[in-house]
C-alpha cells in the first residue's frame, strides 16, 4: 500500500466571488495551493488573474466566499493584522513599481526596515539581497536608469526582502525580453527551492510550457477544470 | 526614534517649499492668536492696576457716634466685592489734606475749626467682578443711616470691561478661525505630500509595513512644523512687543503700569497648541487617505 502524504495547503479558496460594481471578475472559485508549490495562474486578458492574486494579500476583499492563507481566514482578519498577513507575501508586478525618486538601495531598504530589521543589519541585508539578484553594483542607481530586466531584478530582491512564505508575481516577465525573463524566472525558481510557494499570473503559454508546474486556468472569472492537468512536462 | 527623526528631517527638506509655506501659515495663526492673548494679558494687568487704585469715598453726616461708625464699617465690609473699608477721622482727613497741599498747607493754619467731614474709604476686590459691583455697592452705602454723600468716579471702567469682554469674544472667535484654517492648511499639505508619495506609501503597505511605520514619519514631520511655526510666531510677537514697549508704551504709561510679555505658561500653551495643529492636520489627512 502506498502511503501518500498530501502536502498541507497554504492557500485555500472556497466559493470565492469578486464583483466590481458593474461586472463579476471572479465567480465561485474554489482551489488550493500546496505549501511550496509552484503554480501558474493563466488565462486570457480580463480572465481575473490579477484579481485572484490581489484577493490573496487583501489588495481587494472578496465579495463572497472564504479565503484562508497560511491558517489566516481573511474574512475574519482585523484591520490592524493586515500587515501581518502581507508579510507572508512577496509581491512582484509587471511594471516593477519601484519608487522612482529613491535609489535601488533605498527601495529595498524601505522594505527591510518596514519588516523590522535591526538598524545595524539593514545595510548588510540590502546588499546581500542585491547580490542574490546580481544587482549589487547598481545599488546607487535610480530605478529609471536601469533596463526593464534590471528593474525587475531589483523588484524581486524587494519581494524576497521580508523572507516571505509566498511569492505572487503578476505578469512578471510580460514586459521583458526573453533573456531577462529567463533570469527573473530562474530567480523565482531559486526562491521556490528555498521552500517558498510561488504563484505566477501570466497569459504567456510559452513561458508555462518551458517552466513546468501546475496551471490554474481562468476563463471569464471561472476556473477552467480542463486545465488542472499539468501543463507541459519539459 | 532617532532614525525616525532623521527621516522626518530628510522628508521635510524634500518638500521644502510646501513645508516652509505651512510653517509660515502656522506661524501667522500663532502670531495673531498670541497677539490677542498679549493684549488681554496687558489689558487685565492695566485693569487690575486701576481697580487697585479705585475707591468709594463715603462722607458721613456730622456728629455720627463711634458705635455707629463701627457698625457701618462692618456692614460695608460685608457687601459683595468690598475688600476693605477704612475710617478716616476728621483729623486724619486734615492731615491728608495738608499733605496734598504741601507748601500751601500754611493756608490751613488760620482755620479755627476742622471743616472736613469724617469718611470711609472703601476699596473693592482687585478683580473685574469686584469692579462690576461698585455701583450697587455705592447705592447700598448711600442708603445707610448717617451717610451724607457717596462719591466714586471712573464709570468708564465698567464700560472698558464690557468692551474688553467683547474683544475677548472676538479674539476667541478669530483664534478659533485661524486654528481651523491652520489645521485645514496642514491637512492639505499632508494630502499633497501623500499624493506625491502615494506609490511609496502603497508599496510600504503592500510589503506589510505597520500603520505606525507608514504614519509616524508624517506625524513627526508635522509636529516639527507645528513647533517651528509656534516658535516663529511667538518670536515675531516678542519682537513686536519689544518695539511697542520701547516706543508707544513709554508715552502711554504715565501711571506706574508696565507692559509685560506673555507669561511662560501661556507661551508654552500656545506652543503646544500649534504642535497640536500639526498633529491634527496630519491625523485628518492620514485618516482620509489611508482608509482602505
Ligand atoms: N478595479 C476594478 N474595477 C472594475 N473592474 C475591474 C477592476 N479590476 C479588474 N476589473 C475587471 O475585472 C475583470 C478581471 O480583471 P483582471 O483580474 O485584471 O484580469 P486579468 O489580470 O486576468 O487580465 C476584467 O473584466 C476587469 O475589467
Ligand atoms: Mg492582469
Amino acid at each position: 500500500m502506498e502511503v501518500f502524504e498530501k502536502p498541507s495547503a497554504i492557500i485555500q479558496m472556497f466559493h470565492v466571488s469578486k464583483r466590481y460594481s458593474a461586472k463579476a471578475a471572479l465567480v465561485d472559485i474554489s482551489l488550493e495551493v500546496a505549501d511550496n508549490e509552484f503554480v501558474f495562474v493563466s488565462g486570457p486578458s480580463g480572465a481575473g488573474k490579477t484579481t485572484l492574486l490581489r484577493l490573496l494579500y487583501m489588495g481587494e476583499t472578496a465579495t463572497t466566499g472564504q479565503i484562508v492563507v497560511d491558517g489566516l481566514n481573511l474574512s475574519r482578519i482585523a484591520r490592524r493584522r493586515v500587515p501581518f498577513l502581507r508579510r507572508k507575501f512577496g509581491i512582484i508586478f509587471q511594471d516593477y513599481r519601484l519608487i522612482p525618486s529613491r535609489s535601488v538601495f533605498d527601495n529595498i531598504a524601505l522594505v527591510v526596515e518596514a519588516v523590522g530589521t535591526k538598524r545595524q543589519l539593514i545595510r548588510k541585508t540590502v546588499m546581500s539581497l542585491l547580490r542574490t539578484v546580481g544587482m549589487e553594483e547598481r545599488w546607487r542607481a535610480l530605478p529609471l536608469s536601469l533596463s526593464g530586466g534590471e528593474q525587475q531584478r531589483v523588484a524581486v530582491a524587494r519581494a524576497i526582502a521580508g523572507d516571505p512564505k509566498i511569492i505572487v508575481a503578476d505578469e512578471p516577465t510580460s514586459s521583458l525580453d526573453h533573456d531577462s525573463a529567463e533570469i527573473i524566472l530562474n530567480l523565482l525558481k531559486q526562491y521556490h527551492q528555498r521552500g517558498a510557494t510561488v504563484m505566477i499570473a501570466t497569459h504567456d503559454t510559452e513561458l508555462i510550457r518551458s517552466t513546468g508546474g501546475r496551471v490554474i486556468l481562468l476563463k471569464e472569472g471561472r476556473v477552467d477544470a480542463a486545465a488542472h492537468l499539468p501543463a507541459g512536462t519539459s | 526614534m532617532i532614525i525616525y527623526f532623521q527621516k522626518a528631517v530628510r522628508d521635510l527638506r524634500a518638500n521644502l517649499f510646501l513645508n516652509t509655506v505651512t510653517v509660515i501659515t502656522i506661524a501667522l495663526s500663532v502670531l495673531i492668536f498670541s497677539a490677542f492673548m498679549l493684549f488681554f494679558v496687558n489689558a487685565d494687568g492695566f485693569l487690575r492696576h486701576w481697580i487697585a487704585d479705585m475707591r468709594i469715598m463715603v462722607y458721613l453726616k456730622p456728629g455720627v457716634q463711634p458705635e455707629t461708625v463701627d457698625r457701618m464699617k462692618s456692614r460695608i465690609e460685608n457687601l459683595p466685592g468690598v475688600r476693605k473699608a477704612e475710617f478716616i477721622s476728621k483729623s486724619r482727613a486734615m492731615d491728608r489734606f495738608r499733605d496734598q497741599l504741601k507748601r500751601q498747607s500754611s493756608l490751613l493754619d488760620g482755620l479755627r475749626e476742622n471743616p472736613l467731614p469724617e469718611s470711609f474709604e472703601v476699596r473693592m476686590d482687585i478683580t473685574a467682578r469686584g469692579w462690576r459691583n461698585i455701583e450697587p455697592v455705592a447705592r447700598e452705602i448711600e442708603s445707610l443711616n448717617g451717610v451724607e454723600e457717596v462719591e466714586y468716579g471712573q464709570q468708564w471702567v465698567g464700560r472698558f470691561i464690557h468692551v474688553l469682554n467683547l474683544i475677548r469674544v472676538a479674539g476667541y472667535a478669530l483664534g478659533g478661525m485661524f486654528f481651523g484654517a491652520a489645521v485645514f492648511f496642514v491637512a492639505n499639505t499632508v494630502r499633497l505630500v501623500l499624493y506625491s508619495r502615494r506609490d511609496e506609501v502603497e508599496i510600504m503597505r503592500l510589503v506589510g509595513a505597520s500603520e505606525g511605520f507608514v504614519k509616524d514619519p508624517f506625524y513627526i514631520q508635522n509636529l516639527i512644523m507645528g513647533t517651528l511655526g509656534g516658535l516663529l510666531g511667538i518670536t515675531i510677537l516678542y519682537f513686536g512687543y519689544r518695539f511697542i514697549a520701547a516706543n508707544v508704551a513709554a508715552e502711554l504709561s504715565t501711571v506706574s503700569f508696565q507692559l509685560i510679555f506673555l507669561p511662560f505658561r501661556i507661551s508654552l500653551g500656545i506652543l503646544l497648541g500649534s504642535m497640536f495643529v500639526g498633529w491634527l492636520g496630519c491625523f485628518i489627512s492620514l485618516r482620509q487617505f489611508l482608509k482602505t
